[in-house]
């Protein structure tokens, strides 16, 4: 059943973002009649708790839905607010949270690569198991991770929950003289980055191909990250999009029983954000180097309209959005000049207000309902991980059934590839498949 | 010998205290060669029961079932150290303990009836014993990287209770609320993340919760001088660490 017109009803599915999850697999004569992804995180309320908050509180407090993309929940909820309250922010600082959210997309990017994706590849439990046989590539994956976090820390003053995020900008803007030591470290991450893309080249896929809508923001001239237009491409290759203010007329949420986060679906059809979509829809946007960077990884000419729709292959999509986003961030290090002002007044005023933004798993929506005093009387955020969810049972129990068809394979074998169909999609969901426990019904 | 066992778990979270720890890029593969990490899902899907020499535990308890496996940990736990606001207090998630938890269920989930939790999100401490309490929204990651020496050394952790004004005035930052008159919780608020906030030009809003020996009531008047009214003060006090503060106001 689907809710959206009657109230505005999910928070809980932040919460569990990267939580703990089971998945229900049930066979019958030889057909996957149902693959259940459980998260089972614990609600927290935050769109409850939110109501009755200064307009100037979200950035700060949604951070807190998710410690591996603070920025994104930062970001987008600005956005929302500054829309609320009619604000354009001035080309300069919006440069500057680009610069900021490269940074996160750098460090969260390549902690999927290579300490949550890569070691199914490689046949190991973790990166730390990893460092055993290939120390090289892990200290390389730390080092551009580090990368990232230095973005995080300087701009941000701290690379979790960063701190100098404010409406209408920061709270205080850097130097170019305290943005220089930066561009020494990305220029050697962009080699990490380059390293990292031919590492990855080398693993084996399996195939795989799934068939959701995907689903990114699309922004004329650049490779979305901070701002958009909602864009949708349908499997049969038609291309669409809506405005952001309709977003929820779109995107409606749905609260199965099995799973605290809640399932979405696009105009009834199941759909994917993230890395595959956002490569589809703006990779005529990216830049040179990360052009090059998708020839070399395998990828096609994204400015031919490459598409990649292989989730076990969104490792390769990653490492090249890395090498986008190094070089992106030197580009605005490059061109800094500092603002005349750090942030730009955002007044209260009563109005609704929405915002989206590309974290790095995919698109994140906010919309506020603000009073004339700046209180919040409604929030109502969506996040990429429920959105995906049910594109990612689907992919569940199209791999499952296909494995099974192949050979009988027995349950650990299964559970394995079940393990990695869910970290190809998200390293929130990533995290909650270690804990998975499968239970197989054959009758 | 073989090296002590490291285990970190998750409650009620964001997951930021645990990243905390795969975020020291330049100390994870020598920590991992002093220990054996023995459960930590975010990092590994190799997992060996326990018992443990270090339990770090992430996340408030917020359901029936994670005040059942909090005991759990802690019989299978030789040390136990909360990492964060959430497991020292309760968390942003807290903010439920003064609001009536049913109208928020019904505020989030169209199907109120599928969702299982507590009225109250608690510390980790109002279950079980608790060895040492890691501050902060998120933890410090020197601060994180010290109590585990600590705990490998078998020693004490060198964590000082003073408040967020000492690193303020180690770091040379001049005082937000003095020069500025700029809202700022730094007097009352536990060190351990180095005084970002003035430095970046803000008022401390107080995410390691309350330091030692403060006092909090006196704050208040010179939070009302800043420009902060009541409910103002109220919010800025109930936020990442709410039930901490709260507790504090009351001694």
């Amino acid at each position: 059943m689907t809710h959206r017109g009657s109230r505005v009803l999910h928070v809980g599915s932040l919460s569990r973002v990267e939580g703990e999850g089971a998945l229900h697999l049930s066979v019958h004569d030889g057909t996957v009649t149902e693959a259940r992804l459980q998260i089972y995180e614990p609600p927290r309320f935050f769109e409850a708790f939110l109501r009755g908050r200064a307009h100037t509180e979200p950035p700060d407090i949604t951070a807190r839905v998710c410690g591996i993309c603070p920025v994104a929940y930062q970001m987008s909820a600005c956005a929302a607010i500054e829309d609320a309250c009619g604000v354009t922010v001035d080309p300069a600082l919006r440069e500057l949270r680009r610069l900021l959210y490269c940074g996160e997309w750098i460090e969260s990017q390549t902690l999927h690569i290579y300490l949550l994706h890569a070691p199914d590849f490689l046949g190991c439990d973790g990166a730390i198991e990893l460092a055993r046989t290939a120390r090289g590539h892990v200290e390389r994956g730390l080092r551009l991770k580090q990368a990232g976090n230095a973005i995080l820390e300087l701009l941000g003053g701290r690379a979790i929950h960063p701190v100098n995020v404010r409406l209408g900008g920061f709270h205080r803007t850097p130097t170019a003289g305290e943005l220089r030591p930066l561009a020494d470290q990305l220029k050697r991450a962009l080699d990490d980055a380059w390293q990292t893309v031919a590492w990855v080249s080398g693993f084996d896929f399996p195939d795989a191909e799934i068939d959701a809508d995907l689903f990114a923001l699309a922004d004329p001239g650049t490779y979305a990250i901070e701002s958009g237009t909602p864009t949708v491409l349908r499997a049969d290759g038609t291309l669409s999009t809506f405005p952001l203010p309709a977003f929820l007329d779109h995107v409606h949420e749905e609260h199965l029983p099995h799973s605290t986060a809640l399932h979405s679906a696009l105009d009834g059809r199941r759909h994917l954000t993230g890395s595959l979509a956002r490569f589809a829809i703006s990779g005529r946007r990216l830049s040179r180097p990360a052009v090059e960077a998708s020839l070399a990884a395998g990828l096609g000419d994204p400015r031919a309209g490459a598409v990649c729709r292989n989730p076990f292959r969104s490792i390769l999509v990653r490492a090249v959005e890395v090498v986008y986003a190094v070089d992106e961030a030197l580009r605005i290090i490059d061109t800094y000049e500092p603002p005349r002002r750090p942030y730009t007044d955002v007044p209260a005023a009563a109005g609704t207000g929405h915002g989206a933004t590309e974290a790095p798993r995919g698109l994140l929506y906010h919309r506020y309902v603000l009073d004339a005093e700046g209180t919040v009387t409604d929030a109502c955020l969506v996040p990429p991980t429920a959105q995906n969810q049910g594109a990612i049972e689907d992919d569940l129990r199209r791999t499952a059934q296909h494995a099974i068809t192949q050979r009988a394979s027995a349950d650990d074998e299964l559970t394995r590839l079940c393990e990695r169909v869910i970290r190809n999609h998200d390293p929130c969901i990533s995290c909650s498949t270690h804990f998975l426990d499968l239970t197989i019904d054959r009758t | 010998m073989s090296p002590p066992t490291l285990a970190v778990f998750k409650l009620a979270s964001c997951d930021g205290c645990q990243l905390t720890l795969l975020d020291c890029e330049d100390e994870l593969l020598g920590l991992a060669g002093r220990v054996r990490i023995a459960h930590f899902l975010e990092a590994t899907s190799a997992v060996r029961p326990g018992p443990y020499d270090l339990a770090l535990v992430e996340g408030s308890v917020t359901t029936a079932a994670d005040a059942e496996r909090i005991r759990a940990i802690r019989a299978a736990s030789r040390h136990l150290v909360t990492i964060g606001a959430c497991a020292t207090a309760g968390g942003v998630q807290a903010l439920r303990n003064f609001a009536d938890v049913d109208e928020f269920t019904r505020t989030v989930y169209a199907r109120p009836d599928y969702i299982d939790t507590l009225a109250t999100s608690t510390p980790v401490s109002a279950h079980v014993d608790v060895d040492f309490e890691l501050r902060g929204c998120p933890i410090d990651r020197r601060q994180l990287l010290e109590v585990i020496t600590a705990y490998l050394a078998g020693r004490k952790p060198d964590i000082p209770n003073n408040s967020v004004c000492f690193e303020c005035k180690r770091r040379g930052t001049v005082c937000v609320t003095v020069a500025h008159g700029t809202p700022c919780l730094g007097p009352v608020t536990h060190a351990g993340c180095g005084a970002i906030c003035p430095a970046y030009g803000r008022g401390c809003y107080g995410c390691f919760g309350p330091s030692g020996s403060v006092n909090l009531p006196a704050l208040i008047p010179v939070l009302n001088r800043d420009g902060m009214d009541d409910r103002d003060t109220e919010r800025f006090l109930h936020t990442f660490n709410t039930a901490a503060f709260e507790e504090e106001l009351r001694r």
